[in-house]
């Protein structure tokens, strides 16, 4: 087997022929190491999963009744001479790279991942190799990402704005990553945070992994009036359903990379849009690529053929493969709930 | 008040979508700003911009360099966020410095720099760029390219300035309109007191139709409407005052010089007369299409070839002033047969009238109104025959009945990122309708593009098609293999030497995605022609 080929792309997923094991799959398969627990990354119908324990009541909440092994991040595990680790990739709880080697060759893929540490999720780790498998799915000069303080300290004085006016703030988030890392970081001394049942089921699992505040589930019973000036977290969907005409009146707003695009600011559906992504912008992606020292990179979603170019422009052997991974995708459509 | 605060001004504006709120952010700037940057602000919102001071070829150049990235690099990022002002905003690095200078001494330096050279140029922009943040960035790069959208409407900016200056609202539009700039005019002299010599060219705000929404039926008696047929070219004010013509666009521009076929209306009009109507395309004694009239859009100079080939006339519709008198709220009857005596002792041959009928019944209305094609019409319009003419898009009056559009099945070739909101997704496509050529072999000939038509869902669907049907990818476009087809609706269709196809169509759009067609079903080229009348 050439080194070259320690990784392939074939119509399930990752492929490693060596070890007879699939990454993040979108075919089912027998054999699956997972990054995390994203719909488009973690998919139904492979006979064994083999995740970061955090990630395990994470996917078993979402795909049920699973066979799912935990392990440690920086714990190798070889499987017929190919060693596998998992590092942390700071997209969100539980989420990993995966560093594959054999006989002294490097690959790793990093699923989805940010540099800055969100406070909430194990931060990205550098991890040194040959070939680095990335996503780009904010690789453009145009994505530079403000730090996260000042973009919470936007969110929280917008909830003052509101809750001065009367109002009920509505952000939307998705009810996995997004959603938990709004959650710690508004400012409870502002008001209550409520939950949708979605946001508050994902949020229930996630509890025991990270410190949280204290959220209410919004039911059938909960008054309108009390609502008014708090905080709801809802994911996408419900934007535009009738759950969401019982917190009349109310303004939405909501977080995302692609905020960063006045166009989507502008959209006439919601008030108002954060800059906020569980992706690396521009400067995290090279800055990355950079630490790991790789000579090749393989793009794998977002912008892969710009973002490649310009890679090999500046001394990189980089290539582009297709996936089916998503990226973030832009909040509020009618497929929500579904990637971030 | 620093250009920072006109920054968080069209911040505010941007970020959100409510009319009330859009209306109290303007009103509470109005408060806060001078007199000087008031005139500014009116004047940009109402596209009255200092001519650009540098090309934008420069301008990409001076970007690229200062964010540091390759030229292609800035190219493909501007295709993807679709705004100059807005990547060359996103692409170059915050340094969190601030400045204290004023929206309008930023737009005095900017008309001084028209006339400087290119490296004069270059560190202006690039010290500028470096001194300000994200948001000043944007709009400091606004005043220099192109105008602002922000979703205000004229008619919100002056809502917002009567609500601060207690001016009437419609006196103000009326003020705020014609040919003033900030430098010829104060705050003071515009928007309070009456100014002669500007009057001379001054517009009136034009009345403008909304589409009809239901039946034609619904607007009850047929006898109370006047009828006629909707022209399809460039809606026009043409003013006789004083000896003078004077030619307005509906975009508010002065477009005087663009007709010198108007010139002779001074002889044959009487002295203070203002029309409304349309500027037409009149070939060898016929209507013609839009699309000849473009070739004469968007020309500086109007060359005598183009004099020959694209004549216009003015199909005058309304009067709204006569003998010096604003008539405007004299009912429509009576300003149609003040309209018709103007019209019938005007010798000049470019002065058209737009005909009215009467119809006894809303079925003989919408037979007239399947006729438009051939009449060269996209439609109908319908007006009340006891209405004033109001000013700008009021509902109820006057009501635009447009011809259902022309369709053809498609088969999607090529597909390129879409621009802002949509910039992650496959949304702009090319699409191609069957031929045969020299060797008798079938195949696809682009005939038109189109970026709109689908819901949010249908582009996701899609855009996923497209990246996993991929054949080759030139920088933001891609080929793709034909397997998709769509019913593409269109406006008007004409023969073209400018089209690969040899036919141009008019704001072709997606009009539904048709699963149920294979490729082999889409139409011709031959289908697509006989659709020209
Ligand atoms: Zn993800």
């Amino acid at each position: 087997m050439s080194k070259n080929q320690l990784l392939v792309f074939n119509s399930k997923g990752i492929y490693c022929k060596q070890a007879n094991i699939y990454i993040d799959p979108w075919k089912p398969v027998n054999k699956a190491i997972i990054t995390h627990g994203h719909a488009d990354h973690s998919r139904y119908g492979h006979k064994h999963y083999l995740t970061h324990h955090k990630n395990v009541p994470i996917i078993k909440h979402r795909l049920g009744d699973i066979s799912v092994e935990g392990v440690e991040w920086n714990q190798p595990f070889t499987i017929n001479g190919v060693t596998f680790s998992l590092h942390p990739a700071g997209h969100i709880i539980g989420s990993s790279q995966v560093r594959v080697e054999y006989k002294g060759e490097v690959w790793v893929f990093t699923g989805d991942y940010k540099t800055e540490d969100d406070g909430l999720c194990t931060p990205y780790e550098v991890v040194k190799c040959h070939t680095f498998i990335t996503e780009c799915t904010f690789g453009l000069p145009a994505f530079k990402w403000k730090p996260q303080q000042q973009v919470f300290e936007e969110i929280n004085t917008w909830w003052k704005e509101n809750q001065s006016e009367g109002k009920t703030s509505v952000i939307f988030g998705y009810s996995l990553g997004k959603a938990q890392r709004l959650l710690k970081h508004l400012d409870t001394s502002i008001g209550k945070i409520y939950t949708h049942g979605a946001v508050e089921n994902m949020t229930e699992v996630v509890r025991p992994l990270v410190d949280l505040p204290p959220t209410e589930l919004i039911t059938r019973e909960t008054k309108k009036e009390e609502l008014l000036g708090n905080m709801v977290v809802a994911p996408p969907s419900t934007h535009g359903s009738p759950w969401i005409k019982k917190m009349v009146p109310y303004v939405t707003a909501t977080s995302s990379g692609w905020m960063a695009f006045r166009g989507a600011r502008r959209r006439r559906a919601i008030d108002r849009g954060f800059v906020l992504s569980d992706h690396c912008d521009w400067g995290g992606l090279l800055a990355s690529i950079k630490a790991t020292e790789a000579e090749r990179v393989i793009c794998t979603h977002g912008y892969t053929d710009i973002f490649s170019k310009y890679l090999r422009e500046i001394g990189y052997d980089a290539s582009i493969e297709n996936t089916d991974y998503e990226g973030e995708r832009e909040e509020v459509t009618p497929t929500a709930e579904t990637v971030s | 008040m620093s250009l920072q605060t006109f920054a968080q001004l069209i911040e505010k504006l941007d970020a959100t979508n409510k009319t009330n709120q859009k209306v109290a952010a303007l009103a509470h700037y109005f408060e806060q700003a001078s007199d000087e940057d008031k005139l500014w602000t009116i004047a940009i919102l109402s596209h009255r911009r200092p001519p650009r001071p540098v090309n934008t070829t420069l301008l990409r150049e001076y970007a690229a360099e200062l964010a540091n990235i390759p030229l292609w690099l800035f190219e493909d990022s501007y295709h993807i966020v679709g705004d100059l002002a807005e990547t060359i905003a996103l692409v170059i690095p915050d340094e969190k410095q601030q400045t204290s200078k004023t929206l309008s001494t930023f737009l005095e330096e900017i008309i001084e720099l028209k006339a400087q050279d290119d490296e004069a140029k270059k560190s202006y922009l690039q010290h500028n760029w470096k001194s300000l943040d994200y948001h000043a960035r944007f709009v400091f790069t606004k005043l220099l390219t192109g105008s602002f959208r922000i979703g205000l409407s004229q008619k919100l900016m002056t809502r917002a300035l009567s609500k601060t200056t207690g001016v009437d609202e419609d006196e103000l539009a009326y003020r705020l309109m014609g040919d003033w700039s900030p430098t010829n005019t104060t705050f003071q002299e515009l928007v309070f007191e009456e100014n002669k010599e500007a009057n001379l060219s001054k517009p009136y705000p034009f009345y403008l139709a909304y589409a009809i929404e239901g039946e034609a039926s619904e607007l009850g008696d047929v006898s109370k409407w006047s009828v006629e047929h909707k022209w399809d070219g460039i809606r026009g004010q043409v003013i006789c005052r004083s000896g003078e013509i004077y030619v307005w666009s509906r975009g508010e521009e002065l477009v005087t010089d663009k007709y010198p076929e108007f010139e002779n209306f001074k002889d044959s009009l009487p002295d203070g007369t203002v029309l409304d109507g349309e500027i037409l395309p009149f070939i060898d004694g016929e209507i013609g299409l839009f699309n000849d009239l473009q070739t004469r859009i968007g020309r500086k100079n109007v060359s005598k070839s183009i004099l020959q080939k694209v004549p216009v006339i003015f199909k005058a519709y309304d009067v709204l002033e006569f003998e010096g008198m604003d008539i405007r709220s004299k009912i429509f009857e009576e300003r149609r047969a003040i309209l018709s005596s103007v019209i019938e002792s005007s010798k000049s041959d470019a002065l058209h009238i737009s005909d009215t009928m009467q119809f006894d019944s809303w079925e003989e209305v919408a037979h007239e109104r399947d006729l438009s094609r051939e009449k060269r019409s996209e439609g109908l319009m319908l007006k009340r025959k006891d209405a004033i003419y109001q000013v700008g898009r009021k509902k109820g009056d006057w009501w635009k009945w447009k011809v259902d559009p022309l369709t053809i099945d498609a088969v999607l070739t090529y597909a390129m990122r879409g621009h802002g909101r949509r910039s992650n997704l496959f949304t702009d496509y090319t699409f191609g309708l069957w031929n045969e050529n020299e060797k008798g072999e079938k195949e696809l000939v682009t005939f038109a593009k189109a970026y709109s038509g689908l819901t949010d869902k249908e582009f996701n669907q899609v855009d996923s098609i497209i990246k996993k049907t991929t054949l080759e990818r030139f920088g933001p476009v891609r080929s793709v293999e034909p397997q998709l087809v769509f019913e593409i609706a269109f406006e008007g269709i004409a023969l073209s030497s400018r089209h690969k196809s040899g036919v141009a169509v008019r704001f072709p759009r997606i009009h539904r995605w048709r699963y149920d067609k294979k490729i082999k079903e889409a139409n011709s080229l031959d289908d697509l022609k006989q659709l020209i009348v």
